[in-house]
């Protein structure tokens, strides 16, 4: 066989040295198909080249990890014989390319990563970047991005019968060429009815199952791996097409086929199609497997090899059963209407061969293919460091807090979470914006989960390191403020393109900083995924790390964000907090008012953070608090409001003792404070005091008003219903 | 008694109404899978919420040929009690079984939130254990839930007492606020709103183990 030329290797987004590496590793040059699958699965995307050297940064064992990262998903054990998958996943990339179909398409990659376990998905959460809902240039298409990639999550979760139970939604500039998609999905299983993505015993049948395979999604992984150009929409036909209704008869095959005992391993066709699953599979096992191209059912006529290898068609799974017990297997798709295929076998000599016709087109041996990927120690430097502190405009706190109320990262997000069905299985025990975390309960045990998802680009950016802890911080408090104990974590790293020793510094930064706080919280990351190259014509994103962490509470009421009685005493677990003019530059405030970024992201305190949440848990375990709700974006004006948001009408009036200036007591975003009420502030105090942390009565609740003074002297006073409108009618006003 | 929940490909809620009958409100109840020729021995049907065969072409329109819709007719003209809740509604709507048709939400969007009902007819098997007036609150979670029907239809359904609830605060645009109805017979209703995700406290409502309730009194007495 001759050398490829240099373009074609190019085309591959194989670099030279990359293009050696395979011809040392098949001691000849590669066929054109084979130059395809090395291709994908050393794609940035399958392969994690540039950032696996820092990924092994992070924590990943713990008491409860069953599986760490290195499977289709996380699981963790939750007792009574029962465990959880989830992941997080991005479909950035495609989102941005064909809104609906990418994001829906999206749902579908991580569902099946969910299902291919052998869990039932049970609860889907989105983390959602968009650009500027109101650009002059932009805005159209940011809204019609928007617009489309809901209305895509909604499409595929709904139908599929999956409750989206929550997720975050956020704004910036740096998102208008790059909106990010990451889709968390968590289901449950017997501990005992696991499976994994691993082929064994040769000469077992290598089955074929769902969709057909058909010439959508070519080169998708690639495709994620490269930065945009003007051309971008010409790939519009590397987005593949997603089909719920498929994918839900898919998994009710699956998991009924699992029951039969006679499947060996399986693994879902995602991203690099049948390349990814066959060589995975075998590499994971110690063992080749041989398929015969002939024998994939394909849903148009002529593809090559090349093609049919490399396909990201949708709803498709490979599974390895036992020899001699197909038939059982068989029988179920059947019964769900689901064409089944048995397209190889598999053998000793740990070999990918695939054959089209009888005749040998690729022969690599698995695990060099799966696991020899390059691996990059790309250059860093420093991250690029924001300006300096601006002159601060003085805004009053009144006038303030109903246009942060109405700005589009703090107000209410109905307009997205009614499109989602977050009820779906009945076990949601509080879906979006009723407390800081979703909660779904867990029938067969009597537990509940709870889950957050947090990741903030502007404080990301002033330091990548603080940010990810921050996330980290955010999401264990989240959970803890609904009683949850935090255990386990996935995470999502959205970059822009490594190959910039400054973005590769961001990465490495969150990286670093992420791993420092999941291992001091606890929450070791049992899986997750990179998205990089988010960049548009050269401007890259904000460094943007998504964590997704999950918490186990005991089945209960759950204690919700509003007040619910007048008369109560609202108290600030952990003080009204530490911040100056550098700490305030990452703030909705310095967004939203100054309109500038600059500084450095609020000081966060682990240890500190740590005895906050241990106290609130306590709190919540007693059934002290009636209501319960953690400081965040717009910081302590803005989660007074929307505590007050409740059905029954109820503010609050508060009595600040500090001595910073007010609109920075009011709106700044120092962590480790959550905002209570309740009947028993002696007994709050008690425990408070046992965590040594400092726990302020600040007011008491009224009803109808909202009143912040800060030692007697009046700083805002407004009417619930005035702030509580601005609040739930903005989002509609900007989607127009 | 035994409620049988049937199970088309792409049904989505039929373990919530399973589970609803079963673990909530005590009662037996089996699934049947939808080219079942025959009900077995169940004492009343549900038509269970989801995406019955994704949906495609109009909803419900595909599941209405499936071999168990048969067997559902059947049951229904031999007096059998019969009930379809949200696509199961859009189901027994494309059947025939039920008049009108669900379209398009005005809105053009899916919209799942909490609605409340008003309960306009106790004279019916499903809810006899209700009081005219009542309000009872489930949630709606659908795209296409736009109840249509021709003035004469909807005068019909009117003088007939056929109505069971109305919307307050209509999510989708329905004709005369209409959100769920029963045949001529009073044998078979359909609704979109969801009781079966409304009969567990901690899901936020328990008002619709009164629609379930009131089947169990009316296959008491029967």
């Amino acid at each position: 066989m001759t050398a490829h030329a240099p373009e074609v290797i190019a085309q591959h987004q194989l670099t030279t040295e990359e293009y050696q590496k395979i011809v040392s590793i098949l001691g000849r040059e590669p066929s054109y198909t084979e130059l395809g699958i090395f291709s994908v699965m050393w794609s940035e995307h399958c392969s994690y080249k540039s950032s696996r050297l820092h990924l092994k940064k992070l924590p990943t064992k713990g008491r409860l990890v069953v599986q760490g990262p290195g499977e289709n998903a996380g699981i963790i054990d939750i007792g009574g014989g029962y465990v959880i998958a989830f992941k997080i996943e991005s479909h950035n990339h495609p989102s941005f390319i064909e809104p609906l179909q990418g994001a829906a398409t999206g749902v579908g990659g991580i569902l099946r990563d969910i299902f291919t376990m052998g869990a039932r998905p049970i609860a889907v959460l989105d983390s959602l970047r968009f650009g500027r809902l109101d650009d002059a240039e932009t805005g159209a298409r940011n809204r019609r991005i928007l617009s489309g990639v809901v209305a895509g999550i909604a499409h595929y979760g709904n139908c599929f019968g999956v409750p989206t139970v929550g997720g975050e939604c956020i704004f910036e500039a740096c998102y208008d060429g790059n909106p990010l998609v990451n889709v968390f999905a968590l289901g449950i299983c017997k501990k005992e009815d696991v499976f994994y993505a691993k082929a064994a015993g040769a000469g077992n049948p290598v089955i074929y199952v769902g969709a057909r395979t058909g010439r959508d999604g070519i080169h998708g992984a690639s495709m994620a791996s490269a930065e945009f150009t003007e051309e971008a929409k010409q790939k519009r036909p590397n987005v593949q097409v997603g089909d719920p209704f498929m994918e839900k008869l898919l998994l009710e095959a699956c998991i009924e086929a699992m029951k039969t005992g006679a499947i060996v391993g399986i693994q879902d066709m995602g991203a690099a199609g049948l390349t990814c699953s066959t060589c995975e599979m075998g590499s994971r096992g110690e063992v080749g497997i041989e398929i015969e191209l002939d024998k994939v059912p394909q849903r148009e006529t002529g593809m090559t090899p090349y093609e049919i290898m490399l396909s990201e068609s949708q709803e498709r799974m490979l599974l390895v059963a036992s020899k001699g017990r197909e038939e059982e297997v068989y029988q179920v798709f059947r019964k769900w209407g689901l064409e089944a295929a048995e397209i190889g076998v598999v053998t000793e000599d740990g070999k990918l061969r695939v054959r089209h016709h009888g005749v040998v087109v690729a022969e690599i041996p698995n695990r060099e293919l799966a696991d020899e990927a390059p691996l990059y120690d790309r250059p860093h430097t420093h991250p690029p460091r924001a300006g300096l502190i601006p002159g601060l405009p003085v805004a009053k706190v009144q006038r303030t807090l109903p246009t942060l109320l109405g700005a589009l990262d703090i107000c209410s997000k109905r307009w997205i979470w009614e499109q989602y069905d977050y009820q779906v299985r009945t076990n949601t025990v509080a879906g979006p914006e009723r407390t800081d975390a979703a909660i779904v309960r867990i029938k067969e045990t009597g537990t509940s989960i709870a889950i957050s998802l947090d990741g903030n680009g502007r404080y990301s950016y002033l330091s990548p390191r603080e940010g990810a802890r921050l996330a980290v911080a955010e999401s264990c408090r989240n959970l803890s403020t609904v009683g949850a104990r935090p255990v386990a974590a996935t995470n999502c790293l959205n970059f822009g393109n490594p190959e910039r020793p400054e973005i590769m510094a961001q990465l490495v930064e969150a990286i670093e900083g992420m791993s420092e706080a999941c291992l001091f919280f606890d929450t070791p990351i049992t899986g997750g995924n990179v998205s990089l190259y988010n960049e548009t014509l050269g401007e890259g994103i904000y460094p943007t790390p998504v964590l997704g962490i999950v918490g186990t509470l005991k089945t209960a009421e759950p204690v919700t964000i509003p007040f619910k009685n007048a008369g109560r005493s609202v108290m600030l677990l952990g003080g009204v907090g530490e911040c100056d003019d550098t700490r305030f530059g990452g703030t909705q405030y310095a967004k939203e008012i100054v309109k500038q970024l600059w500084g450095l992201p609020p000081a966060l305190d682990m240890e500190y953070e740590q005895r906050v949440q241990f106290a609130i848990r306590k709190i919540i375990a007693e059934g002290l608090a009636e209501s319960a709700h953690d400081l965040s974006d717009g910081g302590l004006a803005v989660a007074l409001a929307e505590c007050s948001f409740g059905p029954n009408h109820i503010g609050a009036t508060i009595d600040l003792d500090s001595d910073l200036r007010p609109e920075m007591l009011a709106f700044h975003e120092a962590p480790s404070r959550i905002l209570i009420s309740t009947e028993f502030p002696k007994k709050v105090a008690a425990i408070a005091e046992k965590y040594e942390i400092a726990a302020p009565v600040v007011g008491v609740t009224i009803e109808k008003g909202i009143e912040i003074r800060q030692r007697t002297i009046t700083l805002g006073a407004w009417e619930i219903e005035a702030l509580k409108t601005a609040y739930a009618q903005a989002f509609e006003s900007h989607v127009r | 008694m035994k409620f049988g929940v049937i199970v088309f490909p792409g049904s989505n809620c039929d373990h919530d109404a399973f589970y609803a009958v079963t673990t909530n409100l005590g009662q037996k109840a089996e699934f049947v899978w939808h080219d079942s020729p025959s009900l077995g021995d169940v004492d009343a049907v549900i038509l269970p919420g989801g995406f019955s065969y994704g949906d495609y072409l109009r909803c419900g329109a595909i599941a209405r040929f499936s071999p168990v819709m048969r067997a559902v007719e059947k049951f229904a003209a031999a007096g059998g009690l019969v009930m379809g809740f949200c696509n199961g509604f859009q189901i027994l709507v494309e059947a025939g079984l039920l008049p009108g048709a669900l379209i398009r939400n005005r809105g053009l969007k899916f919209v799942c939130r909490e609605v409340r009902l008003r309960t306009e007819t106790v004279n019916s098997p499903f809810t006899n254990q209700a009081e005219v007036g009542q309000i009872l609150r489930l949630p709606v979670a659908h795209g296409e839930g736009c109840y249509f029907a021709d003035s004469r239809t909807l005068d019909e359904l009117q003088a007939e007492d056929r109505v069971l609830f109305r919307y307050v605060d209509n999510p989708n645009g329905s004709l005369s606020d209409i959100a769920g109805i029963v045949n001529h017979e009073r044998n078979v209703m359909g609704m979109m709103p969801h009781p079966e995700r409304a009969s567990d406290a901690l899901m936020g409502s328990t008002d619709g183990l009164t629609i379930f309730r009131s089947v169990v009194q009316a296959a008491v007495r029967a």
